[in-house]
């Protein structure tokens, strides 16, 4: 039995997880390539028109799979706490997406359920998914545990080398992004190529202590219910002393950043800060232009500070 | 201390009881918004994010428009979709905007924590009363199922009125007289009364006339001039329009249990917000042999954007023809009037086609 792994949406935030329980179990996959032209052609022509620009590529990647998995691994989200930590309603609903969608090639999916406000907890999710594989109590949990390890780890060198670039001399920007946005390689990558390109550090507000910046997102905006970008949006009060600018990064049209982005604009004002929509249009002229425009503020500014304290103005 | 003079958004004709809650119960003054226009939508759409759905843009538009009516507390419920987090940033863009304005925004409140939402009332009235509140709450409840009975016999029946815009005239006294409502048993007359007039209205039905149900995203289906009237576009046709989807049905009655089970072959999850709802729906006004289905929603909707691949099974499985609008800031009367139009055309086509 071999499992397809869509490259797109939670698999940025839990392939380490997901990989390692599957390997402990000694189960076979194969994760989707990168995504390219022909994934986005092929997820925008299923995918309905007005949906977000990552659920169309979510769509690419599992067309992908299709021919070449078992089954199609396609877990769900509803909430991640008992009180407003709900997640986007995409999560809730991708299953069902899908499995309309293609429901004509009878698809087989491998999936797991956490709404842990109906006491649906990620270990309970993956206790049924593991039984569903045929495997048993102590296998499931063993595996588990060394998956939940293995997360941890990978989350410690993420930090630790994010660590590394925040003592970087370089200008560093915060790019406020999900993961499934800043890390594809067609919504993203881009534009982290382009920070780089000018000599900038790309700091990622994924790449944080989640729990500490659940609680920390409070400081900016109380009643904001998406976990995730709460997350994102406790990394900016956790960086913004170490940090040089900040850009928030959405793609079209996400419902959650349509507000929270706006917010966060609004609100923050202790650094330079820019929010970008990116709808995946092939060329990058446009971006490299905002960005480069944004860094030299960004440049000056710093300059005249500098100046200042070093009493030569 | 002065009483407070309170707007709460406008939403279809819910506001009558709305603003009975706010001056029976709570003892404030309730300052309606003026009607959405234009010039509502504009100044929404000025201050809000460009691609958030447009139900904020028509609220915050609203807003602004009761403040300058004289409004000085706003209010605002939350929900389960991105409504939830609607309340926090309008209030910080009427704030940036310069409006001194209190805000009462549910989503303070916390469901696991009741009193929370008591704290949130007294905003209003530090001095409010809890059991008159309670007592205008209940009557409020009473109202809009009143409310909502009403426009499900308008539905069913203004597209074969004798005189044009009968329905809507009577509809309009009813809603005024329905403003003066004290108790329950005034409420009983009120409704009897109406029904009794509505029911003389004078009609001329067709035989086996077109009947269409209407599915979709909460307050693009509810609130008329959001979707561009269409039920009375569809009205004038001469077609049985059938909505489920309303405030009794979704928040006094609590159907969610049923409705999952009964669209397990389309849905194995909740896909969040009212999306069962629609899809539930869908499939009985396909079983009752509705001749078409509209669904509506504002761009960009998630949960009914998710809906939409299940629709279109839907579809396939009773041959029934599905439409689907997506409504924004920018969508012109023309271009839906037309889709309209062909819809209609088509559906007749096809009524035609099976009656010979």
């Amino acid at each position: 039995m071999k499992i397809g792994i869509p490259r797109g949406f939670l698999y940025y935030k839990y392939h380490v997880l997901w990989e390692t329980f599957f390997e402990e179990l000694g189960i076979d996959y194969i994760v989707s390539p990168k995504t390219n032209k022909d994934i986005i052609r092929k997820g925008t022509m299923q995918a309905i028109d007005e949906a977000c620009l990552p659920s169309k590529i979510f769509m690419g990647h599992v067309d992908y799979l299709i021919p070449k998995c078992d089954y199609l691994f396609i877990p769900r989200i509803a909430s991640l706490g008992t009180n407003k930590d709900i997640v986007c309603s995409k999560f809730q609903a991708i299953y069902d997406v899908v499995n309309n969608t293609y429901r004509d090639k009878n698809l087989k999916i491998l999936y797991y359920s956490i709404d842990v406000e109906n006491k649906d907890t990620e270990l309970k999710a993956f206790l049924k998914m593991g039984k569903f594989l045929g495997k048993n109590k102590a296998q499931i949990l063993k595996a588990y545990y060394i998956a939940k390890q293995a997360e941890k780890t990978a989350k410690m060198i993420d930090l630790n080398n994010q660590k590394l670039l925040l003592a970087s001399s370089n200008l560093k920007i915060l790019v406020v992004a999900h993961p499934y946005n800043i890390n594809d390689e067609f919504i993203g990558k881009p534009l982290q190529d382009i920070l780089h390109e000018l000599d900038c550090e790309v700091i990622l507000a994924s790449i944080v202590d989640e729990k500490k910046a659940r609680e920390r997102a409070k400081n900016i905006s109380r009643t904001l219910p998406w976990t995730f970008n709460k997350e994102l949006v406790g990394a900016i009060d956790i960086y913004k002393d170490q940090v040089d600018g900040i850009i928030l990064v959405s793609s079209f049209p996400c419902g959650p950043d349509s507000l929270v982005n706006e917010m966060v604009i609004r609100r923050f004002k202790e650094k330079p800060i820019i929010s970008l929509v990116l709808d995946g249009q092939e060329g990058t002229a446009g971006l490299e232009t905002r960005l480069e425009s944004f860094v030299d503020i960004i440049k000056i500014q710093k300059e005249e500070k500098e100046e200042v304290t070093n009493g030569s103005i | 201390m002065a009483v407070s003079k309170v707007n709460f958004p406008r939403l279809g004709s819910y506001n009558v009881a709305v603003a009975h809650i706010i001056t029976k119960g709570l003892d404030c003054e309730y300052v309606d918004a003026p009607p959405i226009t234009k010039k509502t939508i504009e100044l929404g759409a000025k201050y809000s994010p460009d691609f958030v759905c447009t139900p904020f843009k028509y609220q915050l538009g609203g807003y602004i428009e009761a403040i300058e009516a004289g409004a000085d507390t706003l209010i605002q419920v939350g929900g389960a979709c991105r409504l939830g987090y609607y309340g926090e940033l309008h209030e910080q863009i009427l704030k940036d905007l310069g409006y001194h304005v209190k805000f009462v925004n549910m989503a303070n409140a916390n469901f696991n924590k009741p009193l929370t939402f008591y704290e949130e009332f007294k905003k209003i009235n530090p001095n409010m009363n809890v059991k008159k509140v309670a007592q205008a709450t209940l009557l409020a409840i009473k109202m809009v199922e009143v409310i909502d009975k009403v426009e499900d016999f308008i539905r069913e029946n203004v597209g074969f009125e004798v005189v044009e815009g009968s329905f809507q005239k009577l509809h309009e006294d009813f809603l005024d007289d329905l403003k003066d409502v004290s108790d329950k048993k005034e409420l009983a007359i009120i409704y009897k009364l109406y029904m009794r007039k509505f029911k003389k209205l004078e009609v001329k039905k067709v035989k086996n006339p077109l009947k269409v149900g209407i599915i979709g995203e909460y307050y693009t289906i509810m609130d008329e001039y959001s979707n561009h009237y269409m039920e009375k576009e569809l009205a004038k046709k001469g077609i049985i329009i059938e909505r489920w989807m309303n405030i009794s049905n979704t928040i006094f009655h609590n159907y969610a249990k049923e409705v999952k089970q009964s669209i397990k072959k389309y849905a194995r999850f909740d896909m969040g917000a009212t999306a069962m709802y629609t899809i539930k729906k869908a499939i009985d006004y396909a079983k009752e042999g509705c001749d078409g289905i509209i669904h509506v929603k504002s761009f960009g909707c998630t949960p009914e954007i998710d809906t939409m691949p299940v629709l279109q099974k839907i579809s396939e499985d009773y041959k029934i023809p599905i439409i689907y609008f997506s409504f924004d800031t920018q969508t012109s009367d023309v271009g839906i009037n037309t889709r309209i139009e062909a819809f209609y055309d088509m559906i007749m086509m096809r009524k035609e086609e099976k009656e010979k």
